[in-house]
């Protein structure tokens, strides 16, 4: 018997926190056989945001290189910056990126930072236990919105391919989901396109990937999946918001 | 720039140049009034030895691509006035947690807040005290001449490599702005190999390398801590230096550093020549502190008096090496308010009993 | 002739693969507590497993292999 699927050699063999079902699982291994695919591990260096990834740096069998909070884009700067050569990614998740990074993000975005940013919109903060993420869907019940959040109160969420696809440095940005297994597919997809736009040299990428969080939504797994699906998907359309991976975003004013 | 050749350079530039020279070919700024300059010689110089200037979207930014250059395991610094040193801290706590080595400049301007743009020593707490959250020290070294400015560079880089660790130049304004003539050193810039620990790329042929302040278990980040504080005491006992005029039969010492030593040393020109007997300490590294050299001068001296650009802020580091051996008072003025060589001169009489 | 197998050290019962299972064939081993504390995923029907992976596509833990 040939093996059809196993544990891609850039995911370490140790088992993560994450929360049983959380699909941060998934999107590490979506990154690592792209790594794998890609023949990169070598040369690949991995940014991990504060919050529930914080501690992919253990996980990830790359370099990497723990990042202070929404500071992610501006590490991977510097790093490729001073190693042209090597592959850079940051691994973030909404509050981090949209919050407390969102001038990081839009600055590395707008300068054309030939940088790859994984992006985990889970639509809450999962680490410190479930509050308010700027990805909250407006009513959407969290510790921190009690009565679901009234955006007469705190505004409305970033859909962030959306802003970013405005700007001129980006070379792709397109947003997946993990709930099924064909989007599981795309969303690997995604992240191999964005990965070899950098390899190309081309500029800024991002994948924008719809995850599950069902100890802080208070769902099963499957459940959490569901409410994914008829929740988020509506509100953040899942699509190709950006491509340039043909031309690059060099002189692209 | 030819090396060993005589030129006339304002002290930002002078400092840009020596970074560049000890082998720093990647900066990243932000804009601030009184250190601009730095950022605009680099951006000039980078492109031509195809280093990295890059203007960050804030200061926070900047330092955070200094954390990521400096994590790749090449030289990196940024520069910086006092309210952009604030912004700076978090990254730098980070960076002295992660045991990376980089340069943060600080030509200090007054505060507190957007305070004022003239030169200050206001932030001599805030740098050997605390420069970001946590445990943690830098090495802190104050100039007091453009040459110095240079020299310092060199030493900065160096140590911050040897000890894995956060360097500050801490001048002010006034270093900042002003034109000397300085000597570039044709100095061998020592190397270190950080392959043990830079996230390079481990190339298939190491284990990962990672890069990382973040310990969850109390007793490892405690571990990690004292670990670092044992460096520390290393760093205490070889590199705490201090320039000593005419202390051996000092009756006053007064202990200043940076421009404000300067102001210092006119005035105890002037006191010498009335037959005042003083003498003058000049902390060169503010962390470590040479309090050796003071504790020392305590022995025999019958006064201290500290002198500052700012309220009294390095005067604790001065009763605390001179430990109740004498009385240590303080002279200064904050951000702008220069102190003149008169009015030193006068605290000085005031102290010795006036003019003998 | 396909075959899943489960890592029960990493598994955490979460029961993704249950749900995307075409033949439905994953239980979870109630039989089995983990070091974790949770009831590791298994097929009692191998005979009927086809091999098309969609289990470990889905498992976020990396905790399934399979053969075919």
């Amino acid at each position: 018997m040939a093996i059809v699927y196993q544990r891609p050699h850039a995911l370490l063999d140790v088992p993560t926190h994450y929360c049983p079902g959380c699909t941060h699982g998934v999107i590490h291994k979506l990154v690592a056989e792209v790594i794998d695919e890609l023949g990169i591990e070598g040369n690949t260096v991995g940014v991990v945001p504060v919050g529930c990834s914080v501690m992919a740096y253990d996980y990830f069998a790359c370099d990497a290189v723990e990042a202070p909070h929404g500071r992610a884009p501006a590490v991977a700067t510097g790093l490729k910056r001073a190693i042209p050569t090597n592959v850079v990614f940051t691994y973030q998740g909404d509050g981090d990126l949209a919050a407390i990074g969102t001038a990081e993000t839009v600055h590395s975005a707008t300068r054309g930072e030939n940088i790859t940013v994984i992006f985990v919109n889970n639509g809450i903060y999962g680490m410190t236990g479930g509050q308010m993420a700027p990805t909250t869907l407006p009513g959407q019940v969290t510790q921190t919105t009690p009565y679901g959040r009234d955006t007469d109160i705190a505004g409305y969420p970033i859909r962030v391919c959306e802003m970013l696809s405005t700007l001129s440095g980006v070379a792709y940005a397109e947003r997946v989901a993990v709930d099924s297994v064909p989007n599981i597919k795309k969303a690997k997809a995604a992240i191999k396109k964005a990965f070899t736009a950098q390899i190309e040299g081309k500029g800024f990428s991002i994948v924008e990937v719809l995850s599950t969080c069902p100890t802080n939504w208070g769902f099963t797994p499957v459940e959490a999946i569901q409410w994914l699906r008829d929740n988020m998907m509506p509100y953040y359309p899942l699509g190709v918001y950006m491509d340039r991976t043909e031309e690059g975003v060099k002189h692209n004013a | 720039m030819a090396s060993n050749q005589k030129v006339l350079m304002k002290g930002n530039e002078a400092l840009a140049e020596a970074a560049i020279q000890a082998g720093c070919h990647h900066f990243f700024g932000y804009p601030i009034t009184p250190q601009t300059e730095v950022a605009a010689y680099m951006s000039k110089r980078m492109p031509k030895i195809g280093g990295t200037y890059l203007q960050a979207e804030s200061e926070v930014a900047a330092i955070n691509m200094v954390l990521g250059a400096a994590s790749a395991g090449v030289r990196a610094m940024t520069s910086s006035s006092s309210p952009g040193i604030s912004l700076k801290s978090e990254g730098i706590s980070y960076i002295a947690g992660s045991d990376l080595p980089c340069l943060i400049i600080n030509v200090q301007r007054g505060g507190p807040g957007l305070g004022g743009i003239q030169p200050s020593q206001s932030d001599y707490w805030q740098a050997t005290r605390a420069p970001g959250h946590g445990d943690l020290h830098i090495l802190v070294f104050a100039p007091s001449t453009i040459q110095e400015m240079v020299d310092m560079v060199f030493d900065a880089f160096e140590n911050a490599d040897r000890y894995r660790m956060p360097a500050m130049i801490l001048a002010d304004g006034m270093l900042g702005q002003m034109m000397e003539p300085v000597v570039f050193p044709e100095k061998k810039v020592v190397t270190f190999d950080k392959e043990s620990w830079a996230t390079n790329g481990h190339k298939n042929q190491r284990p990962h390398n990672i890069v990382n302040s973040l310990y969850l278990q109390a007793t490892e980040l405690e571990r990690k801590v004292k670990e670092r504080f044992e460096r520390y005491e290393v760093i205490k006992a070889k590199e705490a230096r201090a320039e000593e005029y005419l202390v051996d039969d000092a009756e006053l010492v007064v202990v200043a550093y940076g421009a404000t030593s300067r102001i210092a040393r006119s005035a105890i020109n002037s006191a010498r020549a009335k037959g005042v007997k003083v003498g003058l300490i000049r902390p060169q590294t503010l962390w470590p502190y040479p309090s050796a050299v003071i504790a020392k001068a305590a022995q025999t001296a019958k006064a201290f008096l500290t002198v500052e650009m700012s309220m009294g802020q390095m005067v604790d580091d001065v009763r605390l090496a001179v430990n109740g051996k004498a009385p240590v008072s303080f002279f200064g003025h904050t951000g702008g308010v220069i102190p003149t060589p008169a009015e030193v001169l006068s605290e000085i009489e005031k102290l010795t009993g006036g003019d003998r | 002739m396909a075959k899943m197998s489960v890592n029960d050290n990493i598994c955490k019962g979460c029961g993704l693969c249950i749900h995307v299972c075409p033949k439905k064939i994953i239980v979870l081993n109630k039989t089995v507590l983990n070091a974790k504390g949770y009831h590791p995923a298994k097929v009692d029907e191998m005979d009927k497993c086809i091999g098309c992976a969609m289990c470990a596509v889905m498992c976020p833990d990396c905790a399934i292999t399979v053969e075919k």
